[in-house]
Formats: C-alpha cells, structure tokens, sequence
C-alpha cells in the first residue's frame, strides 16, 4: 500500500511542484492551504508524512505541528518543514517543536527524495 | 569532435590524470569541457584546438584535467557505507587498535569534501568511543581547487540539504553570508592536501581506512590494479578499503579481498589470510 502524504502550503505552485515529485517517489497525496484545514485533514484520515510550509493565513505550521502532535495518533506522521523560513532559529523551533526534518526553499527533487530517505519512508 | 582533437584530450587526460577516455565516451569531453571553453570566450572545446595544440599551454591543460576529474559528491553519499563504518568497522577499529589509540583515515579523491566532513560526523557523535584517541583524517584530490573548496567547508543551500539530516546541519554547519560552513571545530579535524592518484603515496603514512569510491571506474584495467596495490602498501593490518557500490577488486587487484560480513569493503589479502590462519 502506498505512503500517504499531506502537503500543506498555501501556494498553488509549490504544491503542484511537490505532489509531482512525490508522486514520482511512489507516493499519494493530499492537500490543505493551511494549517487549520491541514488539521481536519488529519482528523479524517491521518497521513504517513505531511510536507509543511511555515507562513501561511488562518493557522502557520508551528502552530499546526503543535495541534497534531496533541491530537490521538499525532505523534505518528513524518513532519518535513519546507519554508524559505533558513536561519538557524527557524530549525531549532521547528525540531523543538516536534519537526522531523527541515527544507529549505527552493527545493529540488533531489532534497525531497534525500530527506524521505533519511526517514525511513522511501 | 575531430580526431585530432579527440586523440590530444584522451592523451593529456591519460598521461597527467590516468583518466580512461574512449571514443562512446565523447559526450563527457563536451559536457565538462564547453563550460570550460565558453569561461574562455569560446563556443565550445573543438574552437579551443590552436591553444590546446602547441602543448605549451600548461594552465590550461591543467583546466581540462581539473574539469574532467571533478567528482559529484554529497553528505552521506551511499548511506549504506556510513552506516557500515559507524556500526561495524569503527567498533572493529576500536577494538583492534585499543593498544595504540590512533586510527588515521584517507579520503583519496574527496572532491568538494562532503565524504570526509560526513565520517567527521560521525565520528563526533562516536567521541565517547574515541575518547584518548589521536584521530587524523586526511582528504586528497588531484584538483587544487577542490582541495581548496573543502578546506573552507562551505557548501550551498542545495549541497547542505542533499543527504544531511537537518538534525546534523543544525549540529555542524553555521549558516552565513554565502551559504552553510561546516563549524570550524570539526573543519579542523580533516586535513586537505592534492595528490594525484598516479604519483607515489608513500609519504602519506599508513591508514587504518581508506574511503576510494567511484573514482577508479574512470580509470583503465592496469591503473585501477597499480593504485589498489600501492594503497594496499598504505594499509594497517586491521586496515579496512572502501569502494564504491558498483566496484570490486575481484579481477582487478590481488592486494586485497572482499570483506565476508559486508559488501562494499574490502581487507588487505595478508590481513585476511592471517585471520584465517587463527582461526578469527
């Protein structure tokens, strides 16, 4: 059965730039433009992995990561931040805050198939 | 690309860098060398052949050679071998050299230097392992410039996020201006210098590891067999080899023998035979 991914951003683009590479990698995918959707996503049906940008409107992804982990079954799913959000405060938050791994944008095919890699999901 | 052209890079390649050029290999002469011709003002290499034909021009023939033996790499390039250094061969390094506490590591053709700052990694999140050890790493290529590059440790956004777990970028690297710059502490700990695979390595000293991985597939049959054995003349007697995924010695080099519990390693052949001899 395939891995699941959740890919939240509330860019178009790069959803559509991210669900082509996963879906190359063997992956299904869903989407949310935020944090707040994300979470309902979640609660329907909770992914193996989520790809999870910072700023977004109505919830950002800390806040979102903060949430899921709370939520039954949260601590499960693989968090990748992908942010243009690339100083070291930024990382430290995000592993601090339950974050399994950190992109920093632009990212190419050949980070995102590294860092699934690196978790075990390829 | 005209015969003459072909016939004086294949031999300036072979002669200065052991490089093995044929002819179904022509699309990697244009590939690296048109950049190289067009940072010159020229369309492509072939428009470069009344500079490269007198055969004077030495730093240009030393352009090509660097262009043509720069190795892609990446942080934890194959992570299978850097799971087998730090579960297996490190553990077994430390236990048979537990007499002298010293353990000495090439990296020959490092490149941008990603290999060797990946088992300084390591071997920092090991140092409760290697406490009272002298541990010295040394990093070689045949280009100036790639000694150069690793020696400053600074990588850009995309070099720092290929193979790096984000935990070990936080860890490792300080970000600035230009990119991400491995921290000065563990930069230290790798000495860089250029050697050139073809010439003597004798004053280098003895190793414990040598890393050789994915450079000596570029090289003919008889060269591959004269580094492999004058390495294996560089090699402790607990000393360990590692090839790329793809190489073997079987058929290329007598000096040493797989390794039966891993793939991808190799012993010196003395070493191997002395341990079957006790019985190990």
């Amino acid at each position: 059965m395939k891995k699941n991914w959740l890919i939240v951003d509330d860019s178009k683009v790069i959803r559509g730039i991210a669900r082509g590479i996963l879906h190359d990698l063997g992956f299904e995918t869903d989407e949310a433009e935020d944090g707040k959707e994300a979470l309902a996503a979640c609660a329907k049906k909770m992914p193996d992995a989520v790809l999870l940008d910072w700023n977004m409107p109505v919830m950002n992804g800390i806040e979102f990561l903060k949430e899921l982990r709370a939520m039954p079954g949260g601590k499960t799913p693989k968090v990748f931040f992908c942010t243009t959000e690339n100083d070291m405060s930024h990382i430290t938050q995000a592993l601090e805050t339950g974050a399994d791994e950190f992109i920093m944008k632009p990212f190419d095919a050949e980070i995102l198939s590294s860092k699934v890699a690196l978790q075990g999901l390829a | 690309m005209k015969d003459e052209v072909f016939t004086f890079l294949a031999k300036l390649l072979r002669e200065q860098s052991g490089l093995a050029i044929t002819r179904d290999k022509e699309y990697l002469l244009e590939s690296r060398l048109n950049p190289l011709a067009r940072r010159h003002g020229q369309p492509g290499i072939e428009a470069m052949w009344p500079a490269m034909r007198s055969g004077l021009d030495h730093a240009l023939q030393r352009e090509i050679v660097e262009a043509m033996t720069t190795n892609e790499t990446f942080f934890f390039r194959d992570a299978g071998t850097f799971d087998t250094f730090r579960k297996a061969v490190l553990p077994g390094l430390v236990a048979a050299r537990a007499h002298a506490k010293t353990l000495r590591i090439w990296f020959a053709a490092c490149s941008s230097g990603q290999e060797p700052y990946s088992v300084a990694m390591i071997l920092e999140e090991e140092r409760a392992l290697l406490a009272g050890w002298t541990v010295e790493m040394i990093g070689t290529d045949l280009s100036t410039e790639m000694v150069e590059r690793s020696r400053g440790g600074l990588y850009s956004h995309f070099e720092a996020q290929r193979g790096l777990p984000i935990q070990m970028l936080a860890r490792y690297f300080d970000k600035d201006e230009q990119g991400w710059r491995i921290k000065a502490p563990l930069r230290e700990r790798v000495k860089f210098r250029t050697i050139n695979l073809l010439e003597s390595f004798a004053a280098l000293g003895t190793f414990d590891v040598i890393f050789c991985r994915n450079v000596l597939i570029y090289f003919e049959l008889a060269t591959k067999r004269d580094i492999l054995d004058r390495m294996s003349r560089q090699m402790s007697e607990s000393g360990v080899l590692f090839l790329g995924g793809a190489e073997t010695v079987i058929g290329v080099s007598e000096k040493f023998v797989p390794n039966p519990g891993h793939a991808g390693i190799f012993v010196p052949a003395q070493s191997a035979a002395l341990a079957r001899a006790v019985g190990q």
